[in-house]
Order: C-alpha cells, then sequence, then structure tokens
C-alpha cells in the first residue's frame, strides 16, 4: 500500500463519478439475478477465451482471488473486475489482449496499484491486466547511461541497481519504493526534484509495449527522437488508454556529487512565497523547493521530530546539489535571498544525516495527517507559484466554509500543491463536505490559471474537475485522439476525458446545489 | 492579453463572485479574484470576437474547408527548405501568421512565457535576454527574406512546428520538453488549449506536446506556453584534437559524470565541448577535462554558426546540395560508433546526432541509421524522391493517419508536408 493512500471508505461514493455508468459501491455480482447471471455467463464466456493462453494461476475469477485488485491507492473507489490475467511474457500480453479485443472486452492495465486517482480501477464488464510479474531489469547500458526494465519494476529499484556506476534515475515521486515504471509513464509522475530535472516524459527515452488489439509497438527510441509525430510525449501520462506498456528504456542521470539543504522558516505565507519567486528571479534552478504550512508543520513534527520551527507560519526547504564547489556557491547565494526575503530563521544541513531528517517530514506529510484525523484527502492541483498566498489565503476560508481543517504541503518550485483535507469518514456529512471543498479547490486553482492535477491524474477521481479545466471542443479532440489509438474504446475505459453527457450531469449536481462558482459555464 | 484563456476562467472569476459572497471570504481572496479577473483573459469565442486577426484565420480554414482546399501554414518563411512539399493535388492558399504577433504573458519568476506563433523568434529572444535568461534547447535560426515578406530567423510558430533543437539538446532537452502548453486551430476551425503555464500538468492528454515537429499537420499553432530558464553564469568552451572514435569514447564518459557538459561538436579530428553552469562547477570541470581553452567570444561566435548551421560544415554543405550531395540528420544513440559512410560528418549532442553530407544512395543512409536503432531525416537535398522522414512501422502509421482524421478530418492543414499520406 501506497505511503501517501488516502483513507476514504467505499460507501460514500457518487455512482455519476463511476466509469461507464457502472455502481462500484454495490458489488456487481449484488445486483438483481438477471444481471447477475448476464455477468455470469459473460465471466465464462472471456475465462474460457483466456483460459489457454495463461497458466492456470495466471487467470483469476473468484470473488476471493480478485478482490485484492478492486482498487488502486485511491481505495474510495472499488470494482470487482470481470477476471484478473497475469500474464508472465509479452506473448502472453499480446495474446490476452487480441482475445479481449476479438470479444471486445474492456482492458485495465495495472502496476503496483499505488496510483492516487483511480486510474488502475477496475471495469465491472472487464479483464484487469496485472503486469506485476514483468519485474526484470533487462539491461543497464552504463556508457550510454540508460537502463532498459520491464514495466513492473519499481522506480527506486532502478536507482538502486545503477548505484554502483553513479547513476540514478531522477523522477522521484513519493511512492517511489512500491510505484513502478510502468505506472509512472502511465501518469507521468513528478516528485520532489522535478523542477531541475523533470517529469517521466523528459526521462523517459522509449517505450516498449502493445497495442489494444495486441500488436506490438515501439515509442520512441535510444535515439533522442524519432521520425514523424512525437507519440511518446502522449503515450507518456495516458493512463493506460492508448497502449499497454511492458517494457521502458530510461535515461539515467549522474549522481550529484554532494547535496545540502537549507531549511527556512518564515512568519508569514506571502513572504515565503515571495521568497520562492526571488529565488527563481535571482536565476537559480534548486534541485528541491518545498513549503509546509503551519498546520502541516505540527502534524509532522509530532511524528518525526525534524526540529521544525513550530512559531513558523510557513517553512521552506531548499535543496542544492552538484560539485561541492557548485553547492557552497548556490547555498551562500540562496541564503542571501532567503534573508532579503524576511526568514526567520535559517539552518543548513551539516552532513547528509541531517539533510534527510529535514526532508523526513516532508516526506512523511501523509502519514502524519493520519495520525491526526481518522481521514484524509489529498488534493492535487498545480498554480503558478505568485498565486500561492492566494490559495492558500482561499484555502483558508473554504476551512470555516465547509467545517474542516486542511493542512497543506507544496512542490513550491513546480507550484504544485497538495491539500490535505482532514475529515471523519466515519459521518456522511463530513466525507460530503470534504468532496466539495476538494471541489472547491480544484475550480479555484484553474480560476487561478493552474490545473486540476499536477502529478496525480485524473483517472476516476478528476474526471468531473475536467469538465471545469476543458470545453466540451478541447474534450471531443482528446477523446478523438484516443480513438486514434484505440478505435473500439475498449483500453481503460471511462478514465481521463469526461464525456459530454458526464460534464452536464455533474453541471446540474452542483447548480442544483447552488454550490457551482461556474453558473455560466457552457453545457450541452 | 493571451489568446485563449482556460475554458473555465473567465466564467470562474464572473462565478467566483457569488460563491465569495455567499462564504464571506476574507478580504484575502477578494484580492484573489480580483487579480484572477486583471490575469483571465477571454474564453475562445470571446478571443474570436476580439482578436480581429485570430477571427480571420478562423474565417480562411472554415472557406478552406468548405471548397475542399488546402492551406500552407506560414510562419517566417525560413523552413520552407525543410520536410516534404505541400501536397498540391488540391488548391493550396497560403495561410500566414505574421499578424498574431507578440508576447501574451512573461513572468521571469515564474521561469514562463506565452507567445503567439507569428512572433519573430528573435523578437522573443531578446525579450528573454533582457531578463537574464533564454530558451535552453537553442533552436536553430535560419535567414529568411525580409524584402520577400519572411521573418529573418523565423517565427515562434515554426520553430515548434518544425521541432529542432541546437547544441545543448543533449543536455537540456528539445523543444517538446519545454512546451508547457499551447492553443491551436484544428481542422474543424475551433480554437483548442492543451496543456498551461505551470511546470506540472497532466490533467488530459499533453497535447501540446505533440505539435513540437508536427510540421503543422495537426493543425494551427496560434500560441504557446514554455519553460525558459535563466542564462547559465559561467561558460567555458574547451577543444582537444581527437579521432572520432576516441571523441565519441571520451563524449559518453563525460556524460556519466556529474559534469556541467552542455554541448559537444566533433568534425575533422577536432572536439570542441561546451561547460556551461555555476562558475566553480565550470571551473573545476574545466579543470579536470583538460584541453584547450577558446577564448570567449571566438568560442561564442563558433556555437552561434553551429547553431544557426552557418558555420564552415553546414555552407559548404548547403553548396553541396546543389550538385549531386544531399544532407542527412542522423539521430542515434550516443554510444554509435562511427558510421562508415562516405561524405563529410560532424557529430553533436555527445554523439547522438550525426550530420551527413553525402552522395551516398538514400537506401544506405537509411539502413546505417536504422542499424543502430536510430532513424535517418534527408535534411536538404534536390531531390527528395527518397522520402524525407524516415517510413514508420505499419501501426505507427496507422495512428498517424487516425490522429491526422482526429484532428484534420479534411486534410486541411499543410497536407503532405510530414508525410505524403498525412
Amino acid at each position: 500500500m501506497n505511503a501517501e493512500t488516502a483513507t476514504r471508505p467505499p460507501q460514500a461514493v457518487a455512482p455519476a463519478h463511476l466509469p461507464g455508468g457502472a455502481s462500484a459501491d454495490a458489488p456487481a455480482d449484488a445486483r438483481a439475478d438477471a444481471p447477475a447471471h448476464a455477468r455470469a455467463s459473460r465471466r465464462a464466456e472471456v475465462v474460457a477465451a483466456l483460459a489457454p493462453l495463461l497458466p492456470a494461476h495466471a487467470l483469476l475469477w473468484q470473488r476471493e482471488e480478485t478482490v485484492p485488485y478492486e482498487c488502486d491507492g485511491l481505495t474510495a473507489y472499488r470494482q470487482q473486475p470481470l477476471v484478473v490475467a497475469l500474464p508472465e511474457s509479452e506473448a502472453q500480453v499480446a495474446a490476452v489482449l487480441k482475445a479481449c479485443h476479438a470479444l471486445k472486452v474492456p482492458v485495465v492495465a495495472r502496476g503496483a496499484g499505488t496510483g492516487l486517482s483511480g486510474g488502475a480501477l477496475p471495469h465491472a464488464e472487464g479483464v484487469t491486466l496485472s503486469l506485476a510479474k514483468f519485474n526484470r531489469i533487462v539491461a543497464i547500458d552504463r556508457a550510454a547511461r540508460t537502463a532498459t526494465v520491464q514495466c513492473g519494476v519499481r522506480n527506486l529499484a532502478i536507482s538502486e541497481a545503477v548505484a554502483p556506476f553513479g547513476l540514478y534515475y531522477a523522477p522521484d515521486p513519493s511512492s517511489q519504493i512500491a510505484c513502478t515504471i510502468g505506472g509512472n509513464v502511465a501518469e507521468n509522475s513528478g516528485g520532489v526534484h522535478c523542477l531541475k530535472y523533470g517529469l517521466t516524459l523528459h526521462n523517459v527515452l522509449k517505450v516498449r509495449g502493445f497495442t489494444v488489439e495486441g500488436e506490438p509497438v515501439v515509442f520512441g527510441s535510444e535515439a533522442l527522437d524519432t521520425a514523424g509525430l512525437d507519440l511518446l510525449s502522449v503515450v507518456v501520462g495516458s493512463e493506460g488508454m492508448l497502449a499497454v506498456t511492458t517494457e521502458v528504456t530510461v535515461r539515467l542521470t549522474p549522481k550529484p556529487q554532494l547535496a545540502r539543504c537549507i531549511m527556512a522558516s518564515f512568519d508569514d505565507i506571502q513572504k515565503a512565497g515571495d521568497a520562492v519567486a526571488a529565488i527563481i528571479a535571482e536565476g537559480i534552478i534548486p534541485a528541491g523547493l518545498e513549503m509546509m504550512d503551519k498546520p502541516m508543520t505540527a502534524a509532522v513534527e509530532d511524528f518525526v521530530h525534524a526540529g521544525y520551527d513550530l512559531d513558523a507560519a510557513a517553512i521552506l526547504l531548499c535543496e542544492s546539489d552538484g560539485t561541492p564547489e557548485e553547492v557552497a556557491e548556490e547555498i551562500e547565494r540562496m541564503l542571501a535571498v532567503l534573508a532579503g526575503a524576511g526568514a526567520t530563521r535559517m539552518e543548513v544541513s551539516k552532513d547528509e544525516a541531517q539533510r534527510l531528517k529535514f526532508w523526513s517530514g516532508r516526506k512523511n506529510a501523509f502519514p502524519a495527517s493520519g495520525r491526526i484525523s481518522p481521514d484524509y484527502m489529498c488534493m492535487d492541483s498545480t498554480i503558478p507559484r505568485k498565486r500561492l498566498a492566494d490559495i492558500l489565503m482561499a484555502i483558508a476560508q473554504m476551512e470555516t466554509k465547509y467545517g474542516l481543517r486542511c493542512c497543506n504541503v507544496f512542490h513550491a518550485g513546480d507550484g504544485n500543491l497538495h491539500p490535505l483535507i482532514l475529515f471523519d469518514a466515519n459521518d456522511p456529512d463530513q466525507l460530503h463536505r470534504a468532496e466539495l471543498f476538494g471541489a472547491d479547490i480544484l475550480e479555484t486553482s484553474v480560476a487561478l490559471g493552474g490545473t486540476v492535477t499536477g502529478e496525480h491524474g485524473v483517472g476516476v477521481e478528476k474526471l468531473a474537475s475536467m469538465c471545469v479545466q476543458f470545453s466540451p471542443a478541447e474534450r471531443e479532440q482528446m477523446l478523438a485522439l484516443k480513438r486514434a489509438f484505440d478505435p473500439a474504446g475498449t483500453l481503460n475505459p471511462g478514465k481521463v476525458i469526461p464525456t459530454l453527457h458526464r460534464c452536464a450531469e455533474y453541471g446540474r449536481m452542483h447548480v442544483k446545489k447552488g454550490l457551482l462558482p461556474f453558473p455560466h459555464l457552457e453545457r450541452f | 492579453m493571451a489568446l485563449a484563456g482556460r475554458a473555465g476562467a473567465p466564467q470562474g472569476v464572473a462565478g467566483s463572485t457569488p460563491t465569495a459572497a455567499a462564504s464571506g471570504m476574507a478580504p484575502g481572496f477578494a484580492t484573489a479574484a480580483t487579480a484572477v479577473s486583471s490575469m483571465a483573459t477571454a474564453g475562445p469565442a470571446q478571443a474570436v470576437a476580439h482578436e480581429p486577426a485570430l477571427a480571420r484565420l478562423v474565417d480562411q480554414v472554415r472557406a478552406a474547408r468548405s471548397r475542399k482546399g488546402a492551406l500552407d501554414i506560414r510562419g517566417g518563411g525560413t523552413k520552407a527548405f525543410y520536410g516534404e512539399p505541400v501536397d498540391t493535388a488540391r488548391p493550396v492558399e497560403p495561410l500566414p501568421l505574421a499578424e498574431l504577433r507578440g508576447i501574451s504573458s512573461y513572468e521571469p519568476s515564474e521561469l514562463v512565457v506565452t507567445v503567439r506563433a507569428g512572433t519573430p523568434l528573435a523578437e522573443l529572444e531578446a525579450a528573454l535576454a533582457e531578463k537574464h535568461q533564454c530558451l535552453a534547447f537553442e533552436p536553430p535560426r535560419f535567414g529568411g527574406d525580409a524584402a520577400g515578406g519572411g521573418v529573418p530567423g523565423g517565427t515562434v510558430g515554426g520553430m515548434v512546428a518544425a521541432g529542432l533543437a541546437g547544441p545543448a539538446r543533449a543536455a537540456v532537452g528539445s523543444v517538446r520538453d519545454f512546451v508547457l502548453g499551447a492553443t491551436m486551430l484544428n481542422g474543424r476551425a475551433e480554437v483548442l488549449s492543451f496543456g498551461g503555464q505551470v511546470m506540472k500538468n497532466v490533467a488530459g492528454y499533453d497535447v501540446s506536446r505533440l505539435l513540437p515537429g508536427s510540421l503543422g499537420v495537426l493543425g494551427v499553432i496560434l500560441e504557446v506556453s514554455l519553460k525558459v530558464l535563466p542564462r547559465p553564469p559561467a561558460t567555458t568552451t574547451l577543444r582537444f584534437d581527437l579521432d572520432e572514435d576516441e571523441a565519441l569514447k571520451r563524449l559518453n564518459a563525460w556524460g556519466g559524470q556529474p559534469l556541467p557538459l552542455n554541448a559537444s561538436a566533433w568534425w575533422e579530428r577536432t572536439l570542441v565541448v561546451r561547460l556551461s553552469g555555476a562558475a566553480a562547477a565550470v571551473q573545476s570541470a574545466a579543470k579536470k577535462l583538460g584541453g584547450e581553452v577558446i577564448e570567449p567570444a571566438m568560442a561564442e561566435a563558433f556555437w552561434r554558426g553551429l547553431r544557426d548551421h552557418r558555420d564552415e560544415f553546414f555552407t559548404s554543405a548547403e553548396e553541396a546540395v546543389q550538385g549531386h550531395a544531399s544532407l542527412w540528420r542522423l539521430s542515434v544513440p550516443s554510444t554509435t560508433p562511427p558510421l562508415k559512410l562516405p561524405g563529410e560528418q560532424l557529430v553533436e549532442w555527445g554523439g547522438a546526432q550525426r550530420w551527413l553530407c553525402t552522395g551516398a544512395p538514400a537506401p544506405a543512409v537509411r539502413e546505417a541509421a536504422a542499424a543502430v536503432g536510430g532513424h535517418a531525416t534527408l535534411f536538404r537535398a534536390r531531390d527528395k524522391s527518397a522520402g524525407v522522414f524516415a517510413p514508420l512501422a505499419p501501426p505507427l502509421l496507422r495512428v498517424h493517419r487516425e490522429l491526422k482524421r482526429a484532428f484534420d478530418p479534411d486534410r486541411v492543414f499543410n497536407p503532405g508536408r510530414l508525410y505524403p499520406d498525412l
């Protein structure tokens, strides 16, 4: 289970949020007899088609066997898949895809299941294609600084394998001990060092996989570009809706000789936000630049005892990496900027142990929230950095409006905000208010010039918010793009791009409650 | 003002007032809302209404579509030599973007600039230089005939559509890696925005990153948001006398070390490398690598000439192309040993890009690139009958055709410019 897993319960999900209009809160098997019978017969048909293609242990369909696959890191959304297939070779993946395509069965590919937006939520009438067995590092090319790994290899395992060569794989999502590279490709995962080192897309050279028809396909290459349209750019971040990834070639980065971190306190959020802008304006691209607000600092200090300043309105962590000379120079420059921006306290890590201590709180923000509240909901919007104080003040107002507390951690360097809304899911009203609170944060982020998801993906969780961010014509263009890869629409259907109908439903739902902040939005 | 704001932004401004009022928003949020309204821009529909230049483009696309004609999208006219010729089977009219000019917004502390497609690249680079920032991927600036209506150095739209990057590409990334968002016009004359103005954005498919290198076949790029970077505080250029094999070995070995290696070029037994970054890091790396330090003014002229294809290799190649030779761009894995092909070669990008001026037949060049996992582009040639871009594998070709259909169903934009049947 991912460290960032939200702990929302299954019972509170509105059916309107679910893909394909299926109801996931009641197991399909428990529905009226006729549909249950139809589903059982469809399952028998799919099992009969797949059984000859896979070893017996690689095909699961009994309820107790498929339960572990009913959700990903977004546990609020659950759905029993029709069948789970666990292929062990690319030939088996191709065969399963061909069979599913012939039967028009939806296919949902799945890695470690650490995703936070329900991208790997099973389809009620579909096959969940678990790629967990693709866990082999295929090749490490030290001279070319590349690693070719199967899609089920964990993010951190790549860095561990290449460490003897002084190299590492730069993108480092917080779930990196568990999440797989295939999942990272699906989500275009980020991490705390994106500003300097980029996202998954910037660190992946080649993706090998299969089309929905089961045909082998390669996007990108071991060269720096390929002929034709840059399809790798859309495949990375497509949440498993365009192709199934089985093997990934990543670019490796030389490990910096040294990293040091400054922990700076501010008595005012606005000043901390201005300090971030001032560092960038100074021409510095820090390796990491993270912020925590006061409630978050209190929660993590109680958990990790890192010596955070509990009086500070905001704490900034600014990291520099490179050669010892480079780091010394950059730390001096950052200290001067931070002091000029009104930092009330500054401390530079003296050694690696202290640097990791500074980071321990930030890395443990999610479990620390779990200690102070029965449940929390993690949001993931991105805003232009200069809007930080605006969004934090708006969130403070929302705390009053919805009667719930919220802690904030912020990838300040790239504008990616993770508000953690605290609530008790045993109280249905609190859960309802938490959902409205979350939607309000996302819509405010869009109004401030940002986006509804910075790194966690749309999945099923943010389908409604996509209606706010994109016009009907833009959404239709994205659906047309999907059809270009997947004409039958059976690859992870119902995720990422909401249909016009769904957006209209969302509009009605919110208008009725009088809470929709965009009453003039065009609807169909 | 940006050409087209996010779909929700204008409505959001209007709509956030009642929400704020209902919840008794503090003055802080009122400030935010005011700031939003000053920042937010008209949605696509309003933008068309308020932008005569854009409205004219939309009309032209509609007209071309209804008469079943095609449009040849024109920026600065500096890269007409590149790619396939536009298919003239149907009547083709030019679609000039010169009127769509200007920087819509530039926030140095956000490291983001939003700029209209017809803006001269030189104008954008000058604005960035004023704030000590730059386009780190160093797009090439080709000539251009100002008297004939061209834009010397090209336009921002042309830079994105061609997707070409300069000497620093291997170290910093390509055009695509710096595109954060784009507003475009598709073949149905719809104004669409994808991506955004923020560094991290995974909302939906990133169509904006599909545009670099598309040569206009998916639609008209109207405006792009680009990530910009501070100019490196220090730069040093070193020169080594090495044969190609040894140069490639060294480049790949250095690439695996934490060195501020920013660009490289090898030609005629000479390897030149550029180090860029913090002064201390550049100094210590220069000491470690050795070689002869090139005087800064001379070094700058060298890299500029290489970037803009005005140095000796490229100017002689252009001359040779007037005869029977062709200039090829081979994109290969950086560790590929010296390619045994006749003609002159210049190696860039740490070994990953090899320019070849040769009279060798196209299949031989294509096969040599494909054999090592790369591809070859016929960059400059009088005879392009061999095809400019390497042929696509069947599943990729199918996706290309379907994408063309999805964005431009009537093949209005630049038909044939990327591949004959797109």
